[in-house]
């Protein structure tokens, strides 16, 4: 059982979640992240550690809801509890320790980033961020990114920061010269759009790549990906990968497996928001 | 008065392929007499050597055909820790029956139900067999993994006082047990109670810890005394043929976990499976026999399996081919898939094989196929559930570049089970390859020994 110590909404549809781990708290690096079963019954789901405190045994996670055990899980009030979280998972973040790393974040993917841009801080290399949202309220994880260095924001309706999608202000950094490394992670599509951007420069791309997930350890392979032509396991291969390498389209299709599935669920879960709502 | 070997009660095979209760039923108290009287007590028991971890079978038989089931209970739990288990998934034909006398001219004992019979009679009955353990030694081991060989080395070294520490990687114990073998044929309170007796003799269970990641090995090993490695051989092979990533193609284990594991048998389960109206199952071992029961079992109007030989060759279990067969499922035997075909969404809709022959029999016996040429054609599914094995998961291992491993990635051992780091043992699946579920408890009892003798001479000394 996993206490959770503090909550906070971060966008309309992300929250922050504190929550006891502490051993994992001690030993997470960027890049990793862990399975959480909310109750008995439900769903084992990926989540990135976001951010840890060693000294308080806390991890952060940072989830949008976007299904059952998504909602479910934002629905917990600090004081609840998480029943089962394992970890921590997957490779660290392979980092820089000098030089220029842009950091694209895009959507709840910024609180993926941050660990990395916290890593890359920490080695001593310099951070650019750009990270971006629909709007001005859908902009996360902007304060914690400045601490690290320059923050470019984009919003889709220029509310906030600069108009346009990320994909635009990464190809002025670019142009200006001298970025070593560029790290990205959000949607697919974004993902996908930054790879294709970095490209012709040249300058190597981390992704880190989202597919289904069950056990996290390499047992059943429903996370395999295809990089390079390879047969990958996201969960102990990756889950960041060479964006170039990356065959995009695939995980697209594969993130939709479960799709009627998720439909179904999710209309039982809005029922039981409306109560929520009510009461 | 020549008696001929009793039948297992099952459920009736239309009404099983659309449920996932146990098909077996289990003797009844009569049956079981019966069936034990058939066993001539031979002065020396050829069964006892075809089992892998020398079950006593005449002595407890014969206090079943006394009417003493308590004493049959504690003369088979003394040698076999998890015989609810095994009665129930032995591959019995291959083992201790298969060298039973009375198999020359005839049928042999059913050594196998007569043991399930024995266990569950204990469970129902005396609740379960509670484990007396020696006095504390004060010497902390670790186990890693929580299938048959993490668990029956966890029971025999809390048994000799030892202060134990499983290290479970999924939120729940029993390994393949419970995320593999199905509740048609291992219903999961049996592995539950199992697990219920060892907490109650003290064995502490960490689940969610993957160790190689969580801890390492060696950090483990500067806090306790020994290490029982079991983390088993769970990482699938796929065919490595084009579209085996497309829609609909599972991995056995990813198939079977969702199903068993994350229970989506149920219909309102939040862990979803696709329930394929054609499903083809590639392989022919028990996890193969599994897989295409359980599609079965989800609605599947046609479960295939898919089997480059013949069922002659076909490794799994006698009894899950035969119940196989009777739910409905059709074996294309003598196919080899070539690529999975896709519709323009990247759903599978037919998976390419070709027809084989066999050749002359290989080095190891078996006539190994070969391709029949110009025999392509589409076989019409909309799943593929690829049980063509399991290697080694390195994701421990490569915490632990000491430790000794086989070209395959299996942990070397001798042949008390220790690795090539003093103090760090192993066993099951993880040093065999993917093998038994009685091999591995085999590989457990004999490392608690070995860790015990190793134990207590490092205190000594
Ligand atoms: C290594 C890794 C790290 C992750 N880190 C985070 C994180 O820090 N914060 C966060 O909010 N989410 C993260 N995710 C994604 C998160 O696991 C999924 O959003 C979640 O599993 C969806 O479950 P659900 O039941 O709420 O939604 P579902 O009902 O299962 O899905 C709803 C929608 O989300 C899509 N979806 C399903 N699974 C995933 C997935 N794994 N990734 C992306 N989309 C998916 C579906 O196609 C569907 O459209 C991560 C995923 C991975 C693999
Ligand atoms: C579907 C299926 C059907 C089978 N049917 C039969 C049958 O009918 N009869 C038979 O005799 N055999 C059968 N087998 C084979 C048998 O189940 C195995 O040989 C046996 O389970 C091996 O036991 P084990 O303890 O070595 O490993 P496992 O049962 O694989 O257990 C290993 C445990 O270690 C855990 N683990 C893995 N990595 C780590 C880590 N890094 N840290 C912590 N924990 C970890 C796993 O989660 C798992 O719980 C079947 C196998 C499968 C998959
Ligand atoms: S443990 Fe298995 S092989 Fe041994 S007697 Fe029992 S059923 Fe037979
Ligand atoms: S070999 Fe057969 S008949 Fe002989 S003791 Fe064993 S079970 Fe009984
Ligand atoms: S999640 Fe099962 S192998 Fe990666």
């Amino acid at each position: 059982m996993h206490l959770i110590t503090a909550k906070a909404q971060l966008s309309p549809n992300v929250t922050r979640l504190d929550v006891e781990a502490p051993r994992i708290a001690k030993i997470r690096q960027p890049g990793q992240f862990v399975i959480v079963r909310k109750a008995e019954g439900c769903e084992r789901i990926p989540l990135t550690i976001a951010d840890a405190d060693p000294e308080k045994g806390t991890i952060t996670l940072v989830i949008q809801a976007v299904g059952k055990s998504t909602r479910e899980l934002v629905a917990l009030e600090t004081g609840d509890t998480i029943r089962d979280i394992s970890g921590p998972l997957g490779h660290p973040t392979e980092m820089i320790s000098s030089g220029r790393a842009v950091c694209v974040g895009g959507g709840v993917g910024t609180a993926v980033v941050h660990p990395m841009a916290q890593g890359l801080f920490r080695n001593g290399a310099e951070v650019i961020s750009v990270i971006g949202g629909r709007s001005k309220e859908w902009v996360i994880f902007e304060d914690e990114l400045s601490r690290l260095g320059k923050v470019v924001v984009c919003t889709d309706d220029g509310s906030y920061g600069r108009k346009g999608f990320v994909t635009d202000a990464t190809k002025e950094i670019l142009d200006a010269g001298g970025v070593d490394i560029v790290y990205a992670v959000g949607p697919v599509p974004m993902m996908r759009a930054v790879a294709n951007l970095t490209r012709p420069y040249g300058i190597k791309t981390i992704v880190s790549l989202n597919p289904v997930m069950v056990d996290g350890t390499g047992m059943c392979g429903g996370c395999r990906v295809d990089v390079g032509g390879s047969t990958l396991f996201a969960c102990v291969d990756g889950p960041e990968f060479d964006g170039h390498l990356v065959d995009f389209d695939l995980l697209a299709d594969r993130l939709g497996t479960y799709r009627d599935f998720e439909e179904k669920a999710n209309q039982c879960c809005s029922d039981g928001e409306c109560r929520i709502g009510r009461g | 008065m020549k008696i001929d070997r009793h039948d297992m009660p099952e459920q009736d095979a239309a009404a099983r392929a659309a449920n996932f209760g146990e098909v077996n039923l289990g003797f009844s108290e009569q049956l079981a007499l019966l069936e034990a009287r058939r066993c001539i007590q031979c002065k020396e028991p050829k069964c006892v050597q075809g089992c892998p971890v020398m079950v006593n079978i005449p002595r407890f038989l014969e206090f079943v055909v006394d009417g003493d089931l308590p004493s049959a209970a504690r003369s088979l739990f003394g040698d076999n820790a998890l015989p609810a288990v095994t009665g129930r998934v032995c591959p019995q034909e291959t083992q201790c029956e298969c060298q039973c006398v009375r198999g020359v001219k005839g049928k042999p004992v059913a050594i196998g139900y007569l043991e399930r019979f024995v266990a569950d009679w204990a469970r129902a009955h005396a609740g379960v067999v509670p484990i007396e353990p020696r006095a504390a030694t004060g010497r902390k081991v670790a186990v890693v993994g929580a299938g048959p060989a993490g668990l029956t080395a966890a029971g025999e070294l809390v048994k000799l006082g030892h202060d134990v520490t499983i290290y479970e990687a999924l939120h729940k114990p029993g390994g393949v047990l419970v995320y593999g073998i199905p509740e048609f044929r291992l219903p999961k309170e049996i592995v539950d109670s199992e697990v219920e007796r060892l907490v109650a003799a003290g064995v502490k269970i960490e689940c969610n810890v993957v160790v190689g990641r969580t801890y390492t090995l060696p950090e483990l090993r500067e806090s306790f005394d020994a290490i029982f490695i079991a983390n088993g051989a769970g990482l699938p092979v796929f065919m490595n043929v084009p579209g085996e990533n497309f829609k609909g193609v599972y991995s056995a284990n990813e198939y079977l976990t969702r199903v068993n594991l994350m229970e989506a048998y149920a219909e309102n389960a939040d862990t979803p499976v696709l329930r394929a109206k054609r499903v083809a199952v590639v392989g022919g071992g028990n996890v193969a026999m599994d897989a295409v029961r359980t599609a079965k079992r989800l609605g599947a109007e046609r479960a295939m399996i898919v089997y480059r030989r013949t069922l002659a060759e076909m490794p799994a279990r006698l009894e899950e081919v035969h119940h196989a067969m009777a739910e409905g499922v059709e074996f294309e035997t003598l196919i080899a898939p070539l690529e999975v075909l896709g519709d323009d969404k990247k759903w599978v809709s037919g998976m390419k094989c070709q027809r084989m022959e066999l050749g002359e029999p290989d080095a190891s016996g078996r006539r190994s196929p070969k391709p029949v040429p110009g025999s392509e054609f589409v076989l019409d599914c909309d799943a593929v559930v690829v049980s063509i094995g399991t290697r080694a998961n390195p994701l421990l291992t490569a915490t632990c570049p000491d430790l000794k491993l086989n070209k395959w990635g299996n942990i070397d051992t001798d042949d008390a089970g220790m690795t090539s780091i003093p103090g760090i043992f192993a066993g099951g699946d993880i040093v065999r390859g993917a093998a038994t579920v009685i091999l591995a408890m085999g590989d457990g009892k004999r490392a608690a020994k070995a860790m015990d003798t190793y134990l207590m001479g490092t205190q000594n000394g």
